[in-house]
């Protein structure tokens, strides 16, 4: 062999480098800052026509109005019953059934192909009969909001539940703990991660689903007053509507983890 | 507690696994089952467990399990099979919930087995902060919980390095000291088997057969890493499943 000299010598060249997500904190809110602040120059200075897009000033004076008159919570108030009530039964019943799916062939077999049917109807076609079957009031909201929401929960829940480590599953069998302990103890939590990250799909369109519903009939609600100030074209009220409802998202995002947080501490 | 296997055989579609096993498993041995793999080793064990039914042959238990054994027929999985949202001292309740146990009954069961696999310290820990040889002393915890009357492992030291290996066989052999159980022992590993094993079954290629017992008489306490009666013990398990392995090795998975 050779004696090695420092003429030969060179560093190895590092490739290793990228491919490697990482946190950067407060890039989000930096380019949410940016845009506005381009917005608000570009409204000021005329570059933007007060036609296409409102000053982000003018919207905040909107939302400050809104908020002194007392008419946001007016507003608001039916909004969030609405989204919690429809949301809260349409993913118990997709819980309750996705995890039934999950278990047993026969169920599995019967419903599948129906929740695979109704997946893709778009809801808010199926308004007007629910007008129909519960009445102009609440009871066809919740309906909507309910029905939206169930089936990706049913798919996300049973999705988890096919994905329960069955070694798991054997164990409890091979200690002899009963069907009831091994679905409560070992299938729902396994399958919470699935569940949970269904969850925040689902409730999402719950959102959709709700401002869709209030803009087909209702006095009061976000998408009420989005519609009210879209005909009127007042632009500075409809982009105030189009923040609340933002805001909503960000905040139900912001639930989910929470939850997700504290109940799925456990994961690697 | 003695188990028995009365001429078992087993079929998976076409493909026979198992070929009349007669088989008896003493109470207080530990039975270690050696073979290549694919030879229906785990499938022999999942069905002394009541895991799985064999196609022919019967599978007995004889005797009744002693009082107080919670689970007679109880498993420590190659995988430890912890629930990973559960503690350490969680998993092991898990087992003992719904036998009808008071509190007070529970948590003295639980702070016993901790102390016996020297994890007290560690009770509150979940199963993502515990290397592998600690996992599987949780899993071997848990189940002297239910106090059963025989154990059933399957390749239990198989997922972990060498020298936690060597750690973990010190440790059954210490448990195994104190209070003699009764164990099957499925392994592909030879050395496990002659330092664990007071009967090795070996096991041939697929279709299983039975080819030979070996008995080994020294005490468990007694034998030690490279002892030279145990090293040609192993020698001579090797030369039994030498070709047998050559030959499944060389097999098509569904051939």
């Amino acid at each position: 062999m050779a004696e090695m000299t420092d003429v030969n010598a060179r560093e190895v060249i590092f490739r290793g480098g990228g491919f490697q997500p990482g946190t950067r904190r407060g890039v989000g809110l930096a380019v949410f800052v940016v845009l506005i602040l381009l917005a608000e120059w570009g409204t000021r200075s005329g570059f933007i026509s007060p036609l296409t897009l409102p000053r982000p000033s003018d919207v905040l004076l909107t939302f400050q109005e809104l908020y002194q008159s007392g008419m946001l919570f007016k507003h608001l108030g039916p909004s969030l019953t609405r989204l919690a009530v429809g949301a809260l039964i349409g993913a118990s019943l997709g819980i309750g059934i996705g995890v039934l799916i999950g278990l047993f062939s026969l169920v599995r077999a019967g419903l599948v192909p129906l929740v695979a049917a109704i997946f893709p109807i778009p809801k808010i076609a199926l308004l007007p009969l629910f007008v129909i079957w519960f009445g102009i009031d609440e009871a066809s909201k919740y309906a909507l909001i309910a029905f939206g929401t169930f089936t990706p929960t049913v798919v996300a829940t049973y999705a988890a539940v096919d994905n329960v480590d069955r070694v798991l599953i054997r164990m409890g069998q091979s200690f002899g703990l009963g069907w009831w302990s091994i679905v409560s103890k070992i299938v729902v939590p396994g399958a919470m991660p699935g569940i949970l990250s269904g969850l925040r799909i689902s409730l999402t369109i719950a959102i959709i689903l709700l401002v869709a519903a209030e803009m087909l009939g209702a006095e009061y609600g976000i998408g009420a007053y989005i519609l009210q100030a879209g005909s009127l074209y007042d632009l500075e009220r409809l982009f105030a509507g189009v923040v609340i409802l933002s805001l909503l998202g960000v905040a139900v995002s912001a639930a989910v983890a929470f939850v997700e947080r504290r109940v799925l501490r456990w994961r690697v | 507690m003695d188990l028995k296997l009365s001429s078992v055989s087993h079929y998976y579609g076409e493909t026979q696994v198992l070929r009349d096993i007669t088989l008896d498993i003493p109470s207080g041995q530990i039975v270690c089952i050696v073979g290549p793999s694919g030879c229906g080793k785990s499938t022999l064990l999942r069905m002394l467990g009541g895991l799985e039914r064999p196609s022919e042959g019967r599978v007995l238990q004889m005797g009744d399990a002693p009082a107080g054994c919670l689970n007679p027929l109880t498993y420590i999985f190659q995988d430890f099979a912890l629930l990973p949202w559960r503690s350490v001292r969680g998993n092991v309740a898990l087992v003992l919930e719904g036998h009808g146990l008071g509190k007070a009954r529970r948590e003295a069961i639980i702070a016993d087995v901790l102390a016996r696999t020297k994890l007290t310290d560690f009770a509150d820990a979940l199963p993502k902060q515990l290397s592998g040889g600690m996992k599987q002393r949780v899993a071997i915890a848990r189940a002297l919980a239910v106090n059963p009357a025989v154990m059933l492992m399957d390749e239990p030291l198989s997922a972990l390095d060498s020298q936690t290996r060597e750690l973990l066989m010190d440790d059954l052999v210490a448990l195994w000291t104190r209070q003699p159980f009764t164990a099957v022992y499925v392994t592909h590993n030879l050395a496990e088997a002659v330092r664990l094993g007071h009967k090795i079954v070996v096991l041939s290629r697929r279709p299983g057969e039975l080819r030979e017992v070996v008995e080994l008489d020294m005490p468990l306490a007694e034998r030690r890493h490279g002892d030279p009666v145990l090293e040609a013990q192993q020698q001579h398990l090797w030369g039994l499943m030498r070709d047998e392995a050559a030959a499944a090795d060389a097999e098509l998975i569904d051939g």
